[in-house]
């Protein structure tokens, strides 16, 4: 077992050719982009297809790794800009819009009476635009401080702070709303 | 208050990846990272490095059981050709598009890094072997030509990349006519990935093959295809992450990428034809039929000494990584096949042409590797004048009893055909009837003229292929050396009588480019495909049993009498050839009677066919899909020592993917 390895290690020896290194990153990210990517899309289907997408990229996309940042970090920004253009090529089909909409489709039965009550979710989601969005996406991830936040999309750690914030704050207008 | 945070968390972080899709991702990723190893420069060579060790070990093994001349039946005798009847039970067979569809080309929506159109892409380098004549051969040439300009025109820099699949329509020979039905295939903002240069894909096809009423028309007429390209093409896109374009796929040569277990050829002849016949995967009321022909294989021992000369496109559009470094690397595969007495030569063209190295025994490795590793891209292609030279080299070499072949390589960007087309095709039938022949192989994807390398191999008796991996060169070069570059017969044909009194309907699948007038099977001057030692031939015919549900064209009120009365004869298979060097055809003949049996090997090749018959978008697979196509795949994968059907299967369930999208 490799657990000593780290992802940057395996990831160098994956961009050597390392077939071994490649499969278990593979295997170490895969579920974490999933829910990733769920949180981005807000459909099962599209987190599941954007994932097979990402994955299918990535021995490309993995000469670009230089190794200045975590593998991690490295990884969620592929993912991030992934789900940024599938979201703006899925545009003009109006797919994205639905996404959020049946999001709850894939859960499980025994959740159905929690669905309603977060109802006021799926629209939250849905209204937040893309930046909040794919901030609140990665903050939700345990670990996942808002300055790994800030690193991944490429902005300050105030600016994430700032998002949300404003997250909060629509979040809560909008559930004034519903109960209203 | 940012419990509405807590409240997001927990409504939304139990959520589970589907084990199945995961799988499939993970394996779709493998074989990417495979792909993109093989497309990989030269360095990743190094033997410290665990990576491509893998694929040497396998390269030595596949040697070592090459040089046995069991081995060599068992792993590069595999000609075999088969024919496939199924009919339709209440499927609409009779109505094949009316056109063929244009399927949007779902690109990953991953953005590129910029310069990293490497990956990938298999571009279909497939010599037609057309019967005809340079007056079709040069419209439908034309036909590409202007596809070719209009897609530059289309591709400015407002769209940032548009795929142009041209499909060049002829009519077979017979009538001369010829329909240009272009498509295009605009392809979403990420296209540079996988198209960095230039979307001037040209691809050679024809609409799926007609129902045909046995009554009516009975006989059925083609020359053998043993190209593999369309299967690299087809395996390229989807490994990007798109379905490939329809026109890039023709059946028969995804059929005849597998090697399928046939009866080895005993006796004088240099093949062996066989039958099977089998309830068609996806019609209940149909059969298929598949004619097989299995080419006898040439030990590495006892074959002729080879003269190659490799003609090296090394223009600017040849320095991705998966053109020239994997040609380099591809080479040094077929080099350690090659035997002392072989000679070896290299031309470049790019610019001007000229000669690398001379023409050297194979056994000079070291100074091969060298002249090869000095190849650098550069410049613009002037091809002709490199084809002139290559010429040129090889008749320097030519001794008797020995094999001449030029082996083009290149990526597509072979500009001059198309300036006066028929003047290079003719020049290059000449040199075949002077006893060299020219293989092309393509390389790298984005401007790819299938046409051209077509018509330009099918004139020099050659075969085309598309390489795209490492894994690809070698069987391509390693594992069928023997065959690309030993004729055993040319102009093979095919004729297929169907007995009308037992088969109501049937249908030729693939072979569209293929077809030939039913007075050229006995006519010795009309060009068809050539079968190399140990190549596979297989055709599949799907028919429709006189009484099927499953007929769809209703009896004649005056129909002909039954032709043959209680016959066991399904059909009567028609075969010719010449051997190479002779002029006249020898013929084989063969009734195919409903005693035909069914066996695994059979069975996947008619998977594959509805494989490629889903990706062409055809409508008489009916409710059958990929999944179902998987599942018969899977079951009838049988013994696969490369890989090579796993790897089918695993095309198959990204095929699936995508298409749902």
């Amino acid at each position: 077992m490799r657990m000593e390895t780290s992802d940057e290690d395996m990831a160098r020896a994956a961009q050597d050719g390392d077939r071994d290194a490649f499969a278990g990153l593979l295997a170490r990210h895969y579920d974490r982009l999933f829910v990733l990517t769920f949180r981005l899309t807000g459909s099962r289907a599209d987190a599941e297809d954007l994932t097979q997408d990402i994955c299918l990229a990535l021995p490309r996309k993995l000469s670009g790794y230089r190794g200045d940042a975590r593998f991690s970090t490295w990884l969620y920004r592929v993912a991030v800009n992934a789900a940024h253009d599938w979201r703006r090529r899925d545009a003009s089909r109006s797919k994205a819009a639905d996404g959020w909409g049946t999001w709850e489709t894939g859960r499980r039965a025994a959740e159905a009476e929690a669905a309603a009550d977060h109802a006021w979710l799926r629209t939250a989601m849905a209204a937040l635009p893309e930046d909040l969005r794919e901030t609140l996406a990665l903050t939700l991830d345990d670990g996942m401080s808002h300055s790994d936040a800030a690193e991944i999309l490429g902005v300050s750690e105030g600016t994430v702070s700032w998002r949300m914030s404003e997250v909060r704050k629509r979040l809560r207008a909008l559930a004034a709303e519903d109960a209203g | 208050m940012s419990d509405y945070i807590e409240k997001l968390r927990a409504a939304l972080g139990e959520v589970l990846p589907d084990p199945k899709r995961k799988a499939e991702t993970l394996a779709g990723a493998m074989a990417a990272f495979d792909a993109h190893q093989g497309s990989g420069t030269s360095t990743r060579l190094n033997p410290t490095r665990r990576p491509l060790g893998w694929i040497l070990d396998g390269v030595r093994t596949m040697t070592d059981i090459l040089t046995s001349r069991g081995g060599l039946a068992a792993t590069t005798a595999l000609a075999a050709l088969a024919l496939i009847v199924i009919s339709p039970v209440g499927r609409d067979l009779r109505n094949p598009p009316a056109s063929l569809e244009v399927t949007e080309a779902e690109l990953s929506p991953t953005r590129p890094e910029p310069g990293s159109g490497d990956l990938v892409a298999a571009s279909p380098v497939a010599p037609r072997d057309r019967p005809g004549a340079s007056s079709t051969a040069q419209t439908r040439r034309l036909a590409v030509g202007e596809a070719a300009e209009e897609a530059f025109s289309v591709a400015p820099s407002t769209v940032p990349s548009a795929v142009v699949g041209a499909l060049g329509q002829n009519q077979p020979a017979m009538d001369g006519s010829r329909t240009a039905l272009r498509e295009r295939i605009a392809v979403p903002l990420d296209a540079p990935i996988l198209l960095p240069e230039r979307g001037t894909e040209a691809f050679a096809n024809e609409p799926p093959s007609a129902l045909k009423i046995t009554a009516d028309d009975p006989v059925v007429t083609f020359s053998v295809d043993v190209d593999t390209a369309s299967y690299s093409v087809v395996r390229s896109s989807l490994l990007a992450g798109f379905l490939p374009p329809v026109g890039a796929v023709r059946i028969e040569e995804m059929v005849n990428y597998f090697p399928y277990a046939y009866p080895v050829p005993e006796g004088p002849r240099p093949f062996a034809p066989s039958v099977a016949l089998l309830q068609t995967p996806w019609n209940d009321g149909t059969r298929v039929l598949q004619v097989a022909i299995q080419g006898a294989a040439s030990s590495r021992e006892n074959r002729p000494p080879l003269n190659l000369v490799f003609l090296i496109d090394t223009s600017g559009s040849m320095h991705d990584p998966n053109k020239l470094p994997l040609l380099k690397q591809s080479f040094r595969l077929m080099l350690g096949q090659l035997r002392p007495e072989d000679d070896v030569s290299i031309v470049t063209y790019a610019g001007s042409a000229g000669e690398v190295l001379a023409p050297t025994p194979a056994s000079e490795r070291a100074e091969i590797l060298s002249a090869l590793d000095r190849l650098e891209a550069g410049g613009s292609t002037a091809g002709q004048a490199g084809l002139v030279q290559a010429y040129d080299t090889a008749a320097t070499m030519a001794a008797d009893g020995e094999v001449n072949r030029v082996i083009l390589a290149t990526d597509g960007d072979f500009n001059i055909g198309l300036s006066d087309p028929a003047a290079l095709e003719a020049f290059i039938a000449r040199q075949r009837d002077a006893g060299t022949y020219l293989s092309v192989l393509g390389f790298g994807r984005g401007n790819l003229d299938d046409a051209t390398m077509q018509a330009l191999a099918q004139n020099g008796n050659g075969q085309a292929a598309y390489i795209d991996t490492l894994s690809e060169a070698q069987k391509v070069l390693v594992d069928q050396l023997s065959g690309a570059l030993f004729p055993i017969a040319n102009d093979v044909k095919i004729q297929i009588e169907f007995n009308p009194a037992r088969i109501a309907e049937y249908r030729l699948i693939g072979y569209e480019t293929r077809a030939l007038a039913q007075t050229d099977f006995n006519d010795d001057r009309i060009d068809a495909g050539d079968v190399g030692a140990g190549h596979q031939v297989t055709a599949l015919f799907e028919v429709t049993p006189v009484g099927s549900d499953a007929v769809l064209s209703d009896p004649l009120r005056y129909g002909v009498a039954d032709a043959s009365t209680e016959s066991d004869e399904l059909a009567f298979l028609r075969l010719r050839y010449k051997r190479p060097g002779e002029d006249q055809s020898e013929l084989i003949e063969m009734p195919i009677t409903d005693a035909a049996t069914t066996n695994d090997e059979a069975r996947f090749a008619a998977v594959i066919a509805g494989f490629g018959s889903l990706l062409r978008g055809v409508d008489y697979t009916g409710d059958w899909g990929f999944e179902e196509a998987i599942a018969l795949a899977t079951e009838v994968k049988g013994d696969d020592p490369y890989g090579y059907r796993a790897e089918a299967i695993t095309l198959m369930r990204l095929a699936r993917t995508l298409s749902t999208r």
